[in-house]
């Protein structure tokens, strides 16, 4: 395996659980490679929630938390303020994130907390078997939605963005180096950070939604539907139909860093 | 270890077949078409990619990057 | 020592800074809002982190992630915000993780009776979450208890790795009364494992089916912690079912091979009583009452308060039910512990079920007249 997988791996829990061709197992690749370039390793505290992409900080040898569905951000809250050091990233997928997980999603933008949060987003709650989820394009159909999903789907940047996050970036499972480059920009931004990345879902959305389970026709799709900002600016609204908006997409510095706020405000004198 | 533009050669490229998943993301994303399809089987049955043409490849390093099993090492010659 | 007239809620917040509780998120919730509007004063005195989030479940799944961040760590509420926190409590059992989770309980179902008292949620407490797994539950029935049964939760979690519950109800957190707060307190300070991190199999049990200490993250320990069943090194085994029976079966077998430690209970007059009146919570002070009243008049009544609620103290109803003509049962609820004494009593003596709902207390007469009629 990689030098990398090498060293950060537990090789206990292998071989992945991934499907062939999962973008979860591109995102956890490029992952390492911020952890190794950054040298962060040992402040690292993970938290991962159900479903597939879940499964992803439980592969390595970091301290991680396997949490409950839809909870991994306030799970990595209490992670957080017990030591403003670590670097807290969460690995959580669209339905984990946007379907049950919403609320927590929202205050903790708000609050402009100091997390990395990668959702990785393939349209569908693949773990249970490819139902509909809230990011699920319109017409798609899923074991959920077999006459083709009557509801518009969340554009969950956007979300992040009007709830407060002070990052928030897109990229796919086909942009690695991007992804990468992102990642690592994103963890060191004190403040809420949100990175979807948009990634193929060969056994679920694949076959229920894109018609086809081959990875590599899935990747050529993201790769295809992806439109740089500047390009997104002077597209107009048909043009940009079926598609999304690639790159870093908000950056907000400046704004107070939840944790700090809450060091910052003990009393100097301890008193009772 | 992220690609650097400088010229490398590249020594081999390792398949790791007690992980590769036969998924053919590398094939997909070679820009240099250093991947081809092989009869050979994973330790898990997957028909797993070969290098046909290593002395093509220009360390870009998605291969390795893109790889879900992290399968996937390029090595250089006298790095 | 200080003495104040505080009303249990206060109390509680009292006990958890006193036990060394530096991290709270709460909910508002009737009649459980004046624990977490404590917190939020007491705790930045103590460079503690106070929260109030965005729901009951984000409160209870703060305060598990700040456990794993080292901090002792507590949350209250009450019946609807209690019914929510259930799948938190079950991850703390299951993940070997120390919570102290505070219900002060009102009149249910549903959004029920806010502002009145009710016992209704004893089973609740016991069997809230799906799964197998055991909790410890601690019923104050007064204010100075609910102080001292707040730090002996925080010490009871510290030992056994588990969530501790604590049931008061609306009369014991709002009624003032006289509190005496110790300067120190006797804690269980958390301890890092013994073995070092290289060889550290985090859940293995040691001794007493007790696991080594309580790593933090970023010691270096490389823990992973996982709600999904696990093998001992935390890695996930839900497709071997012997692992993960083994796993369902030490969780639940570290409390109840400890259930002779885990009997708190006062007796008064029991030796040679006929009536023993079995109470925890609220209504032991009117059956303390009863039972005085009834020795005045020449019956040979008793008293027995419990304190820790769960494990159930099957010994302690077992001698009772031995010696005792009568038991009776007063509950502000249908009858639920009722038939915890019944199942251990098992005939040997009569059981009756005093259940008394609408949110008041039983009075004294109510308790004296349930044995009249019983004789």
């Amino acid at each position: 395996m990689h030098p990398l997988a090498d060293k950060y791996i537990r090789k206990r829990t292998l071989p992945l659980i991934f499907c062939p061709g999962c973008g979860d197992g591109t995102v956890l690749n490029v992952f390492l490679r911020a952890v190794e370039d950054l040298g962060i390793f040992k402040d690292l505290a993970l938290v991962g929630g159900i479903g597939c992409s879940g499964w992803l900080p439980t592969y390595l040898q970091s301290d991680v938390l396997h949490v409950l569905h839809g909870r991994a951000i306030p799970f990595a809250c209490g992670l957080k303020l017990t030591d403003p050091r670590r670097k807290v990233v969460v690995f959580t997928g669209d339905g984990d994130c946007v379907g049950i997980g919403g609320n927590h999603f929202i205050h903790a933008a708000r609050r402009n907390i100091d997390l990395t949060v990668i959702m990785i987003n393939n349209g569908i709650y693949g773990m249970t078997g490819g139902q509909v989820a809230p990011t699920t394009p319109l017409q798609g159909r899923t074991q959920t939605s077999p006459y083709g999903n009557l509801e518009p789907p969340f554009d969950v940047c956007e979300l992040a963005r009007s709830a407060g996050a002070t990052y928030v970036a897109r990229w796919t499972a086909a942009h690695p180096v991007q992804l990468l480059r992102t990642i690592k920009e994103g963890i060191e931004h004190p403040g809420f950070t949100f990175i979807e990345v948009m990634a193929q879902c060969p056994t679920q959305a694949g076959r229920y939604i894109e018609g086809t389970s081959d990875a590599g026709e899935l990747l050529s799709l993201l790769k295809k539907r992806a439109v740089s900002l500047e390009k997104a600016k002077e597209a107009s609204p048909g043009e940009m139909t079926g598609k999304f908006v690639v790159g870093k997409l908000h950056h907000l510095t400046g704004r107070k860093e939840f944790s700090q706020a809450i060091y910052d405000s003990f009393p100097q004198e301890k008193s009772g | 270890m992220t690609a650097s533009p400088r010229k490398k050669a590249v020594k081999e490229i390792i398949i790791d077949e007690q992980f590769c998943k036969g998924c053919n993301l590398c094939l997909v994303v070679c820009p240099r078409k250093v991947f081809s399809g092989s009869n050979k089987r994973s330790r898990a049955g997957y028909s797993m990619p070969q290098t046909t043409d290593a002395g093509k490849c220009s360390f870009c390093l998605l291969c390795e990057m893109i790889c879900p099993d992290l399968a996937i090492t390029v090595i250089e010659e006298n790095p | 020592m200080e003495t104040s007239v505080i009303h249990g809620n206060e109390a509680c917040a009292r006990g958890a800074i006193a036990a060394g509780c530096r991290f709270f998120a709460g909910y508002p919730i009737t009649p459980a809002s004046e624990i977490t509007e404590f917190m939020s004063r007491l705790l930045p005195r103590y460079r503690g982190v106070f929260l109030q989030m965005e729901d009951e479940i984000a409160s209870i799944c703060s305060v598990l992630g700040a456990a794993w961040g080292g901090a002792k760590t507590c949350t209250a509420t009450s019946g609807p915000g209690f019914t929510l926190m259930q799948e938190g409590i079950g991850w703390a059992a299951e993940t070997d993780t120390p919570v102290v989770v505070i219900d002060v309980m009102r009149g249910g179902p549903a959004t029920g009776q806010p502002t009145s008292s009710s016992q209704q949620d004893v089973m609740q407490a016991k069997y809230g979450s799906h799964g197998d797994y055991e909790v410890i539950v601690l019923v104050p029935s007064s204010a100075q208890e609910a102080f001292d049964l707040t730090v002996k939760a925080f010490n009871l979690a510290e030992v056994y790795r588990n969530p501790v519950l604590i049931l008061t109800d609306e009369i014991v957190g709002h009624t003032r009364e006289k509190v005496r707060i110790p300067g120190q307190v006797e804690i269980v300070e958390r301890k890092r494992p013994a073995s070092a991190a290289a060889g550290y199999v985090p859940f293995r049990p040691v001794s007493g089916g007790l696991l080594d200490g309580m790593p933090a993250f970023n010691q270096g320990y490389g823990i992973l912690v996982d709600g999904q069943l696990h093998d001992e090194f935390g890695g996930r085994a839900g497709h071997k079912p012997e692992v993960s029976a083994a796993m369902v079966e030490r969780i639940c077998r570290k409390i109840t091979d400890h259930a002779d430690e885990l009997v708190d209970v006062e007796e008064w007059m029991v030796e040679d009583a006929e009536v023993v009146f079995v109470t925890f919570g609220s209504p032991a002070r009117p059956a303390l009452r009863a039972a005085k009243d009834a020795r005045s008049q020449g019956i040979k009544a008793g008293f027995l308060k419990l304190r820790i609620l769960w494990p159930f103290p099957d010994k302690i109803i077992d001698r009772v039910g031995r010696q005792a003509r009568q038991i009776i049962v007063p509950e502000m609820n249908m009858g639920k512990i009722f038939r915890e004494v019944e199942r251990v009593v098992a005939g040997r003596a009569e059981v009756l079920s005093l259940p008394k709902l609408g949110g008041e207390v039983h009075t004294p007469a109510e308790i004296m007249r349930s044995m009249t009629n019983g004789q």
